[in-house]
């Protein structure tokens, strides 16, 4: 039973790295990338019951964490990158939903 | 009999998890614009992600282990809405409308 939950996370993984790997914007990777953390946490989760460890719920708490800050920090950084260039455009200017690659 | 119950209960909870995942994955994919796909994956980040780690908590019992994953379930309901809003309020800043029809991408027509 949690061969079918391996592979289905597995399949759920490679479908987050190919949205990461096309996304046009920038966001869809982050997206992506947030979406493949979380996969690794269950995966993890799931291994260390399939192969009988119970120590690999350490290192899938450890990864949560990290995840989320990393996901956070990137976000910040763009997020501060987009608020100076709306900042130098000015406000007579309009963005038209043009975003960066 | 606790056992067979228990163990029945987890499979059908770990298998409606992987489902869960499974149909994320797709709709992250090919979902046209980037809020729908976000919504698409929040579908996994919560509702797959507490299912599984149920399924595996019944498995589990009343060890330290299950303590762990709860401590994990936790962590994950309270920071994937945070990561979540903080994704969607940096794409609305950097001007990327909340349009479904309009506003797809080039790469797959509405």
């Amino acid at each position: 039973m949690y061969y079918a939950v391996t592979i289905a996370l597995l399949v759920t993984m490679a479908l987050a790295l190919a949205r990461a790997l096309m996304g046009p914007t920038v966001y869809d990777r982050v997206l992506a990338v947030n979406m493949f953390g979380t996969k690794t946490v269950l995966l993890f989760s799931v291994i260390a019951f399939l192969s009988g460890r119970p120590d690999f719920l350490d290192l899938a708490l450890a990864y949560a964490l990290i995840n989320f800050i990393g996901v956070l920090a990137v976000l910040e950084f763009f997020r501060s990158r987009a608020a100076k260039r709306v900042a130098e455009e000015g406000e007579n200017s309009p963005r038209d939903g043009a975003a960066e690659r | 009999m606790m056992e067979i119950v228990l163990n029945v209960l987890s499979w059908i909870l770990l298998s409606a998890g992987g489902v869960f995942v499974l149909i994320g994955g797709i709709g992250a994919l090919r979902m046209p614009n980037l809020y729908t796909r976000m919504h698409a994956a929040s579908v996994t980040d919560t509702m797959g992600a507490a299912l599984v780690l149920l399924g595996v908590m019944l498995q589990a019992g009343l060890t330290l282990a299950s303590i762990k994953l709860g401590a994990i379930l936790l962590f994950l309901l309270i920071t994937s809405p945070t990561a979540s809003y903080a994704l969607a309020s940096a794409a609305l800043l950097a001007g990327i409308k909340p349009d479904a029809g309009r506003a797809a991408d080039e790469t797959r027509g509405p």
